[in-house]
């Protein structure tokens, strides 16, 4: 038996070693705001807080968060910085398909906890997340705002 | 198991063009032909009587089925706090139709858009509305029923009225509306229309009503925001692959190596039986599956299954590549049939001061659309069956589906949830959709299954864009301007492909000429030939279709033909226009949004760059697009992208920005580095690793203008593309000396000139 700390909530699973974190997540868990994308840690639409590192959890063995914190896209209004992004996605109307978006408001929340006045290589390097749709500009937009809401 | 029947012809429906717009009357044909040949297949697909017996059950005139979009209780509820669902025709996959449909609805309604929900109707008649048949695709959801869902919005309002009227005991003509609730002026009366819905759409529509003036319009035309933003940004927005059903086991497949193999002996079977959570292992045609009761315990399972594949029949020769595929559409020595003349190409070129000759070629695609393909299927206890897939034709899936499950369509309820990006991915190609396998594995284990593929999977299986090929040939006269064009467009489309015998046999496939075709430029003697070449892959439309490289190939030539005769290129486009107001005008809009016209090279930002322009035709959609590059390393980079787009009219001018924001980036993504390579009978390339798509840092600045010119209506979410891979090609010339003819741009190492 595994214990994961998921979203504050202490959960006893039975998963083998070995299994991504994603799947636990979204499948033992039903929490299915992340998303499977690639399963290679090539997109992003996985990616989750560990301890408030964005981490990409199709490519995390689940066993490896053990005794961690992990914050997915369902908890990430719990805290200011969480809800300033999401609402500087809103305002700014990031989402299309938004299928890669729970990933991008994730990695944006790591990046803005870390370094509350990115620059424009802070962003660069942490927002490296795929999304077909196209919508980096706004993404990059979201985040400068919700940066200089602080 | 065995056994599992293909559904009837594959075979997606794309209208193409609007009746009754007028068209160049060589290609009315193509317009014509091609809305019949969509609903013709849907017809084949959806008898009247299924039709009709999929409408909701909500009671209608007796032996009168009501025309699509006018029976207003299937399209509209209305809650008691006066909040209103909308089931719209459409899928939602980014485009922003939801939002667009509660605009228009909710304008001649007259209620906020803000107020709306919107989901995806079910199969039925009533959702007919693209011209008699249904689909979300062609850039045709909005143009195709803006007049049938404004409509829908009057009838409703008037039906609020009348049950106002009744329920006030006052003339209706003394009432009028504000935003969701009906007024009576004259006493100052008010009654939310969330207390009258339930009377009110009882009532029978009115046969005629009025509409508003669009100089009043408040939500048409604006920057309404998008009704999904938020469920997007928070993780709440729900998408196939998160549906679950109680009972339901998950299934991972492994598919033939090659299309066409066939499953033989396991030689591991009982190892891989005894895996953590497996329930059962199934042969499947084409593919081998594994229930289990977690996906990720499913997908072990079946990555460990040592299958003996056989060669089966169909699908692709072990000796099929890419290279072999581009070297039979170059040695292709047939004549083909004209898909455009006008003048006497032969005697021009003969009499031409100078002629230019190129080759172009592009790639096979995926469409790469994040959300990897799933469908969960679920058999009731009264025999019917659920299913949720995700697909841009409802009507087609559900009769395929009932053809595979051996039920009626009407037994078949059909779910379509949001889309996780789409490009054209999800319409019915053969072997593309794991709707069939998780019909059979329901059918097999009795319980409810939901079938997801892998991203391997995705790519190995994915329905690509064909490979293009066109050779070239311009005449120039003394002064350097363009008197002969000669094109060979050699390969493949979807609309033949899939539509060619309904088609009547026609000799020019509309998808492969589309872009090459119809130029507005004065080049008074042309010749188009569409030379029929057969591409063994499963070929799709993808964002853009035949324009997503056409474009390309003849916006870049006609650049090599300025270059040629000493023109600049933009000044060139302006002189070819000259008969041409509404492209002349967009060609001047984009060169003021850029600043002005200048084609470098220069110096800007520590950088040496040029400038390249394109036009393109899309879609009833005119597009000027001007692109700035500058070379690092040997590659491309693209600075930023200006776009003046000429939709006739619009609805959204935010969701019109972000649509092209999205094309831009699709555009280049696809000139500058994607490439389905097949080898051995196989596309080489699994996952993102290999087929690289365009990443934020690559993502440049684009800037959009939007020109209302009044002419009809064109799509949005397709025509920003096509102008984008020859502007950057035309940029890339201008500051390099270097023609590239082949995408993507990847495969060439660029230096400064
Ligand atoms: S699914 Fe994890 S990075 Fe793509
Ligand atoms: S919004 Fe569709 S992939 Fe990013």
């Amino acid at each position: 038996m595994l214990e994961l700390t998921i979203n504050g909530a202490t959960h006893r699973l039975d998963v083998e070693d070995g299994t991504p974190l994603l799947w636990v997540i979204r499948d033992t868990l039903g929490l299915t705001g992340t998303k499977y994308g690639c399963g290679i840690a090539q997109c992003g639409a996985c990616t989750v807080l560990v301890d408030g590192q964005a981490t990409r959890a199709c490519i995390t063995p689940a066993e490896s968060v053990a005794g961690a914190q992990v914050t997915t896209i369902e908890a990430v209004e719990q805290e200011p910085v969480g809800r300033r992004v999401v609402a500087a996605w809103v305002a700014h109307q990031v989402p299309q398909c938004g299928y890669c978006q729970s990933g991008q408001v994730m990695a944006a929340t790591a990046l803005l906890r870390q370094t509350p006045r990115p620059g424009e290589d802070d962003i660069a390097a942490a927002m490296t997340n795929l999304c077909r749709c196209g919508t980096y500009n706004a993404i990059a937009d979201a985040v400068r705002a919700a940066a200089s809401a602080a | 198991m065995n056994g599992m029947t293909r559904p009837p012809a594959p075979a997606p429906g794309l209208p193409r063009g609007l009746p009754g717009v007028a068209r160049p009357a060589n290609l009315s044909r193509r317009g014509v032909l091609g809305f019949a040949a969509g609903a013709l297949v849907l017809g084949v697909a959806l008898p009247p009587r299924l039709a009709r017996a999929q409408g909701t059950t909500q009671a209608t005139t007796p032996g009168a089925a009501p025309p699509p979009g006018t029976r207003v209780p299937a399209f509209l509820e209305i809650g008691p706090d006066g909040a209103v669902r909308l089931l719209s025709p459409f899928v939602e996959g980014g485009q922003g139709i939801g939002t667009a449909m509660a605009q228009i609805v909710g304008e001649e309604l007259d209620a906020d858009p803000a107020r709306f929900t919107v989901e995806c109707a079910p199969p039925g008649a009533d959702y007919l509305v693209v011209n008699g048949i249904r689909m979300t695709g062609g850039s045709f959801s909005t143009r195709s029923s803006y007049e049938t869902m404004r409509r829908l919005g009057a009838s409703a309002r008037e039906m609020l009225l009348r049950a106002a009227a009744a329920r006030l005991l006052v003339g209706q003509a003394t009432l009028t509306t504000e935003p969701g609730q009906v007024v009576h002026a004259a006493s100052g009366r008010r009654i939310g229309y969330g207390e009258l819905a339930g009377a009110a759409l009882a009532l029978a529509p009115a046969a005629a009503v009025p509409l508003r003036d669009p100089k009043t319009f408040r939500y048409i035309g604006k920057p309404v925001a998008r009704l999904d933003a938020r469920e997007k940004s928070t993780g709440h927005a729900r998408y196939s692959i998160d549906m679950a059903v109680d009972g339901m086991l998950q299934a991972a497949v492994q598919h033939a190596p090659r299309l066409g193999g066939e499953p033989g002996a396991f030689a591991n079977e009982a190892a891989v039986r005894a895996m953590p959570g497996v329930h059962s292992i199934h042969r499947l045609p084409g593919a081998v599956a594994v229930l289990a009761d977690r996906w990720w315990r499913a997908r072990q399972a079946v990555a460990a299954l040592d299958v003996a594949w056989t060669a089966g029949r169909g699908g692709l020769e072990a000796d099929f590549s890419s290279a072999v595929m581009l070297a039979a559409l170059r040695a292709e020595t047939g004549a083909g049939a004209p898909a455009e003349r006008e003048g006497d190409v032969d005697s021009a070129l003969a009499g031409a001061a100078r002629v230019v000759e190129a080759e172009y070629d592009a790639p096979y695609l995926s469409h790469a659309q994040l959300e990897p393909p799933s469908a969960l299927a679920r058999f009731n206890p009264d025999g019917t069956l659920d299913l949720w897939l995700p697909n841009q034709m409802p009507e087609l899936f559900q009769a395929a589906a009932a053809q595979v499950a051996g039920l009626r369509p009407e037994q078949v309820r059909l779910h379509s949830p949001l889309l996780g990006g789409f490009f054209g991915r999800h319409f019915l190609y053969d072997f593309a959709s794991p709707f069939q396998q998780a019909i059979r594995l329901a059918q097999a284990a009795g319980q409810p299954v939901k079938v997801i593929w892998s991203r391997e999977e995705e790519f190995g299986r994915d329905a690509v864009r064909p490979m293009g090929f066109v050779r070239f040939r311009g005449g120039l006269d003394a002064r350097g301007m363009p008197v002969a064009l000669h094109a060979r467009v050699v390969g493949e489309g979807p609309i033949g492909r899939y539509f060619g015998a309904l088609q009547g046999g026609s000799p020019v496939d509309p998808s492969m000429v589309e872009g090459i075709v119809e130029k507005p430029y004065a080049i008074p003697n042309r010749r188009v030939d569409c030379v029929p070449h057969r591409q063994p892959p499963v070929i799709a439309f993808w964002r853009s279709v035949g324009h997503s490289m056409n474009d390309f190939f003849y916006e870049s030539f006609l650049d090599e033909l300025a270059v040629a005769g000493g023109q600049d290129p933009f000044t060139l486009r302006l002189a070819l226009l000259r008969d041409r107001p509404r492209q002349r005008a967009l060609l001047e809009a984009v060169g003021e949004l850029s600043g002005g016209w200048k084609r470098g090279p220069f110096e800007a930002e520590g950088t040496r760059r040029a400038r390249g322009v394109a036009m393109a035709t899309p879609f009833n959609t005119e597009v000027a697009t001007i692109a700035e590059v500058s070379i690092a390393a040997g590659e491309v980079v693209v600075h930023d992208v200006w776009v003046a787009i000429d939709p006739g009219s619009i609805v959204n001018p935010a969701i019109i920005e972000r649509q092209v924001q999205s094309a831009v980036a699709l555009g280049l993504s696809a000139s500058l580095l994607e490439e389905v390579v097949f080898e051995e009978g196989a596309p080489r390339a699994r996952n993102f690793d290999n087929y690289p798509i365009l990443p934020r840092d690559r993502m440049p600045r684009v800037h959009v203008r939007i020109v209302e010119s009044g002419a009809p209506m064109g799509g949005i979410g397709e025509p920003g593309l096509p102008g984008v891979p020859p502007a950057v090609a035309n940029a890339v010339a201008a500051l390099t000396g270097r023609r590239v003819r082949s995408l993507p741009f990847a495969k060439t190492r660029l230096g400064a000139a």
